[in-house]
């Protein structure tokens, strides 16, 4: 039977009449998951992935009665990928819920298709305060803006670190990091010394890292992407500004739970604050942590963990709407949703659409032989500074 | 065009006789080949069998369009550049920058994006005079790295790493509206793709284009021969880079996006591939080479979404392998192959 159809599907494109057929819907939901799986993001690709298979892994692979299907594309990070490949999924594939996108520019550039579409994308990794206005359409699970920086600030002023270099990467979620540690940093009484900005493009940290030590601060603060983290940390060992008596203070992108391990010793002590840590210290976590080393062998990090949120948001999302796809009753379902998950309790804003969630201040600690990000005291609650109303 | 006809060998004949057989050269260069006459049909014909397909064949068209730009100064000029992705970009930004502040209208903006990187072509056209193969690698790729940096240091007029967006397109020519399924959308950048292939044909294989080829096989003796060789480079470099600029701008329109990636490395890496793998030197080698990369890359990214890119490596160098020195003209093998196949004379 099913031969005899493909059989019949092959004759149709030779006579190149059948084509405009659309594949048959059957009772599923599809989810079309964007992710760089190629290309310098690769690991952000493959952390998320990893985070929704553990969703299915552990809630089934249906909701609302219906079951639910991943589409995975790579767009390599490239903008204009990410939004072929984007409208391709609505348009061929039927997808009632778009997922992932690894970068700002990439979650930007769909705007435009989830606008005219009407579907709902949940963003598992792009952090910028812009992008929510962009589209009616934009739900979060990752982190808005300059959200884990400005608890850092706070922190920071209550533990007499008032003289502050801060070094970020010249890119957008830099600037709002920056913005977001300066205001909170000033507001709490602190003194900027001095704000560096790094390229993103081929980083080498020693000159700035020499002008952070020529300026004698009490700590410089410092937000990389994940991923050049490890190569941060080696240039600040090197240049021996631990020796001078100058503290590191960072958002968790420094010390991701992915790359910590390489680091190694130099790492630790570090403080940094974060929405997750593979640490955390709950039964939810711990069930997240063992599935992803089970299926992946690898540490969940925190964008792991915004795509097991986001999976978790369309899964509820279709139980409140009882099954139904429709893009504008999704969103609206989705909006002042509030659960637990494993990096503890976060909620959608219904006013911004954006994550809700407390964040921690950590130290890196050796636990049981690896390294790890320790939480030792919390700010909740936080939103983004940015475009909370 | 006395360039080619051989005057210094030729024994004394009538000027007449001579120009009959320039002539002749000239018709036989410019021949319609018979892969014209199924590429153009099957590139409409996909409109009506191909409804689902319209995104992805608005890439190829692109795609195509920025391949053929570069194989007018690759193939014809000999200019080897690993930074043609800087016309691309500048076109792009343009009809960003076009379309959010003064007017929407897509093929005003096409114009005006042509117009702007044609000009940076023509400023930057005497940079690459200068020195050999070599040097014209470095620079070109340094003009794309710097236009790079500033499109994402001058964040106040594009966007910068987040990108430009923000605005949309208003209908084609005031008529037809950028549709979900991106029908128009192909329609759209066919037509341009047809329009400005058919000129830069009708360029390449003019006297024009053969002097272009002489320049490239022999500077020095072109030079001798009377072929003003820097102009020739300029005006050559100069269409090119209103060719690169229209593609970019076509890629902003369709998208109603831009990201500084237009600018990177990658895409002017992946548009010289692109040139290896259809053939350079005759036009249709950029579109035969985008079909060919973009559905193979589509296809092994949907079947492999991780190790897709090893595969397209592996290609690539079993192509460069075994096509050598037939790569470039591969197509015209095809039917001498067929013809010798069959028993006739090729």
């Amino acid at each position: 039977m099913l031969k005899r159809r493909s059989f019949m599907a092959a004759a149709g494109v030779a006579l190149g009449c059948l084509m405009a057929l659309p594949a048959q819907a059957q009772e599923a939901v599809k989810i079309g998951l964007v992710l760089p799986m190629t290309g310098p993001f690769a690991s952000t690709g493959r952390q998320v992935e990893a985070g929704v298979r553990a969703y299915m892994a552990l809630n089934g692979d249906e909701a609302a009665g219906k079951k639910i299907e991943i589409v995975l594309r790579d767009d390599a990070g490239t903008a204009d990928q990410t939004r072929r490949i984007a409208q391709e999924l609505v348009v061929n594939e039927g997808v009632s819920i778009l997922m992932g996108f690894g970068l700002t520019p990439l979650a930007m550039s769909v705007a435009p298709v989830l606008n005219q579409a009407k579907i709902p994308a949940i963003i598992t990794s792009a952090t910028t305060s812009a992008i929510m206005p962009q589209s009616e359409y934009f739900v979060r699970t990752s982190m808005g803006g300059p959200q884990s920086a400005v608890p850092v600030a706070t922190w920071a002023v209550e533990n007499d670190l008032k003289r502050v270099v801060t070094l970020v990467t010249d890119y957008g979620p830099g600037h709002d990091i920056e913005k977001g540690f300066v205001d909170q940093f000033k507001k709490d009484g602190g003194e900027i010394v001095e704000s560096v900005r790094v390229p993103l493009q081929n980083p080498d940290f020693a000159p700035f890292l020499q002008r952070v030590r020529d300026a004698k601060p009490d700590a410089v603060f410092v937000f990389v992407p994940s991923g050049v983290g490890s190569l941060f940390m080696k240039q600040f060992v090197e240049r021996g500004l631990a020796d001078a008596g100058i503290k590191l203070i960072a958002t968790g992108d420094v010390t991701d739970d992915d790359l910590l391990n390489g680091i190694g010793d130099a790492a630790k002590g570090v403080i940094t604050g974060h929405f997750y840590s593979a640490n955390h210290d709950s039964p939810e976590n711990k069930a997240f942590v063992e599935q992803v080393r089970k299926t992946n062998n690898m540490r969940p990090n925190f964008m792991s963990v915004g795509g097991y949120d986001a999976m978790h948001l369309a899964y509820a999302a279709l139980e409140k709407t009882g099954g139904d796809t429709d893009g504008t009753k999704l969103i609206e379902a989705m909006k002042g949703m509030e659960w637990t998950s494993p990096r503890g309790p976060i909620m959608i804003d219904p006013e911004t659409r954006d994550i809700v969630q407390d964040i921690y201040i950590r130290e890196v600690k050796e636990v049981d032989g690896e390294l790890y990000n320790v939480e030792f005291t919390k700010y909740e609650k936080i939103r983004d500074p940015n475009t909370a109303k | 065009m006395s360039v080619i006809t051989r005057e210094d060998v030729a024994p004394v004949e009538d000027g007449q006789d001579d120009q009959a057989r320039a002539m002749r050269l000239m018709r036989r260069r410019s021949r319609i080949r018979f892969f014209e006459f199924i590429i153009w049909p099957a590139a409409v014909a996909a409109i009506f069998l191909l409804p689902s397909k319209m995104l992805i064949l608005t890439e190829i068209a692109i795609l195509a369009l920025f391949a053929v730009s570069l194989d007018l100064v690759l193939g014809f000029a000999g200019i080897v550049s690993l930074g043609h992705t800087a016309f691309f970009g500048i076109g792009a930004y343009t009809a960003g920058l076009f379309a959010r502040h003064y007017f929407a209208e897509p093929v005003t903006g096409l114009l005006v994006a042509g117009v702007v990187s044609g000009i940076l072509g023509f400023a930057t056209s005497f940079l690459i005079l200068r020195g050999s193969d070599l040097t014209r690698l470095m620079t070109t790729l340094g003009i794309a790295l710097m236009l790079g940096e500033a499109a994402n240091q001058m964040g106040w007029l594009t966007g910068g790493a987040d990108g430009l967006s923000g605005f949309s397109l208003g209908p084609i020519l005031g008529l037809f509206e950028f549709d979900l399924w991106g029908r128009n959308g192909y329609i759209y950048c066919l037509a341009v793709l047809f329009v400005t292939t058919m000129v830069a044909r009708r360029i390449a294989f003019s006297p024009f284009g053969l002097a272009l080829k002489a320049i490239k096989s022999n500077p020095t003796r072109a030079a001798l021969v009377g072929v003003p060789a820097r102009r020739r480079l300029v005006i050559a470099y100069t269409i090119a880079a209103v060719m690169a600029g229209f593609a970019g701008a076509l890629l902003t329109q369709t998208t109603s996006f831009v990201s500084p990636d237009v600018l990177a490395f990658h895409r002017s890496a992946d548009v010289l591939l692109i040139l290896v793998i259809g053939g350079t030197g005759y036009l249709y080698g950029g579109i035969f080479g985008a079909i060919g990369f973009t559905l193979l890359k589509d296809w092994l990214s949907v079947v492999t979404p991780q190790y897709w890119m090893f595969w397209i490596g592996l290609l690539l160098v079993i192509l460069v392998l075994v096509g050598r020195g037939r790569i470039a003209r591969w197509i015209e093998y095809i039917p001498q192959r067929l013809t010798a196949a069959m028993g006739g004379k090729p």
